[in-house]
């Protein structure tokens, strides 16, 4: 396990502040972060370092908590705890703010682009999740607004491929949602974990969901379509979610962020521990109920909370992190011999 | 105060207010001195006793509760026992106890504290604050809110809300 996953270079991203989230670019040249300074810097490589390209500084009144790339990479979205979302439109290094999207009570905490561009999710300390559909004027308009949750809605994420939406919470579930009709519906309540869930990521398949926790755990949900060979009931004709794995144990504090490598499938997490840890399937175990090995840790990955670790979608092994400590850290993973 | 999840309100003048005939507990005095703290050579771990002497909860006294007279130790609501420090862990656990089980203010007095502790101690220590288990009707909602370092920084990014916390946390007057 012992190096496997290596420091390359460490940016002082946001100083003297927090750096709450980090986005790759749908290409892997760009990746975003944002923090408690209220800023966005857009980072890119120059030979073995990390340049900052851009600072978005003019668009939020308050923390920038996430950040998300449109598909087309031409885009990026900003949630703030200032209630507003920035559309920001890119032009070579430059980014423009073409809209702000207004209409939740108080603090946005995530924002996320479906897999097709042209719907937007949204979520906020309102306990709402909101679906934004844009149009080939990038006019934004909010399709349906969700309130499934009994507490505030701390992420949101789309399937890699459908138009499936989940979001996790405060109040412990993870929701998941899709199109009936004219509306957005509640289609399924993942209940199990014991506190707040943080965050959430699909696997390359789309077929199963990992969610992390304050509760200390990794689950992984596993989506069984109705008739399924194994028998797990569903109800009509929704899929039925079931948690086949829990990884329980190897992290000592808060969960706050989960990332699985849309390359290889690895799963990296971000904790408040300070550590960040990779973990991978064991490739002999049965797929209703799989295993998963811990392959990397790095205990003072950062010299505070690890706020959210993201794969680069193009460069295998390429992993970057960020933490209350302001800084941002590239990594370099190596699953090790004989997994 | 730190939004939606239940215990966090309740009225303006409530908590411990409301206990007119509060049980009052004895200062415990200045701390003596070691050799070691003397020995400029030998490096100062922090330890429960200092946390207190930082007067992280003391120093809510004053205005904190409006114009309560009494300071947060003479009400027991934080004692040195509950205070657990590691230094080589970098670890504090506060524990603070409501007077009352429906003290409406708790959950200000535990972000007072909370933000205390960020402004004394030094980045790496990880802080838990939570009330005394069995002392307060909202206990887990008002422990959770607290564990919550988005809800925290949101809380603390509120100009209004952070006045209050500042005005808590200002030396008596």
């Amino acid at each position: 396990m012992k190096d496997s996953l290596v420091l390359q270079s460490r940016v002082p991203a946001h100083p003297d502040s927090r750096c709450w989230f980090l986005a790759w670019n749908p290409t892997g040249t760009l990746l975003a972060s944002c923090g408690g300074d209220r800023k966005i810097r857009i980072w890119g490589s120059e030979g073995d370092s990390w340049i900052c390209k851009s600072v978005l500084s003019e668009g939020h009144q308050r923390t920038v908590r996430k950040v998300a790339w449109s598909p087309c990479g031409n885009y990026l979205a900003s949630a703030s705890f200032d209630a507003t979302t920035c559309i920001w439109k890119k032009n070579q290094d430059d980014f423009e703010c073409v809209t702000t999207l207004e209409g939740h009570e108080n603090e946005v905490k995530s924002v996320a682009w479906a897999p097709s561009g042209n719907l937007l999710a949204t979520c906020s300390r309102d306990k709402s999740v909101w679906v934004w559909e844009v149009d080939e004027e990038d006019e934004y308009e909010c399709v349906s607004v969700l309130n499934s949750h009994t507490q505030d809605v701390k992420h949101v994420v789309w399937h890699p491929r459908q138009e499936l939406l989940a979001s996790a919470s405060y109040d412990d579930t993870v929701k998941l949602y899709q199109e009936e009709g004219d509306d957005w519906v509640c289609c399924a309540t993942l209940e199990g974990h014991e506190s707040t869930v943080w965050s959430l990521a699909f696997d390359p398949s789309g077929q199963r969901l990992a969610s992390c926790s304050d509760d200390r755990t990794v689950r992984i949900w596993r989506q069984y379509l109705p008739g399924n060979e194994q028998g797990v009931a569903c109800s009509g004709s929704d899929p039925s979610w079931k948690c086949i794995c829990t990884l329980s144990g190897f992290h000592t504090r808060t969960i706050y962020d989960v990332a699985w490598c849309q390359l290889t499938g690895a799963l990296a997490t971000a904790c408040g521990d300070d550590a960040i840890r990779v973990f991978e399937e064991d490739p002999c175990s049965d797929p209703q109920q799989p295993t998963f090995s811990l392959t990397a840790h790095v205990r003072q990955a950062h010299s505070q909370d690890v706020n959210c670790v993201a794969w680069n979608p193009k460069e295998q092994g390429l992993l970057a992190s960020c933490s209350d400590d302001g800084e941002v850290a590239f990594w370099e993973y190596h699953q090790p011999v004989g997994l | 105060m730190m939004g939606g999840g239940g215990g966090a309100g309740g009225g303006g003048r409530g908590g411990l207010l409301e206990n007119a005939n509060p049980l009052i507990y004895e200062r415990s005095g200045e701390r003596p001195v070691t050799a070691g703290e003397e020995d400029e050579q030998v490096p100062d771990s922090i330890d429960a006793r200092e946390i207190f002497d930082i007067r992280c909860c003391w120093a809510l006294a004053g205005r904190w509760g409006f114009g309560h007279p009494l300071t947060l130790e003479e009400l027991n609501v934080v004692e040195q026992v509950r205070i657990q420090v590691s230094d080589p862990e970098s670890t504090v656990a506060v524990a603070f106890t409501p007077t009352i089980p429906h003290c409406s203010m708790a959950t200000l007095i535990g972000l007072s504290i909370k933000v205390k502790l960020l402004r004394s101690l030094p980045q790496r220590f990880k802080m838990d604050v939570h009330i005394t288990p069995g002392t307060h009707a909202s206990e887990h909602a008002v422990n959770k809110q607290l564990a919550d370092k988005e809800r925290v920084a949101a809380a603390l990014e509120n100009t209004h809300l952070l006045e209050v916390v500042n005005q808590c946390l200002s030396a008596r007057s």
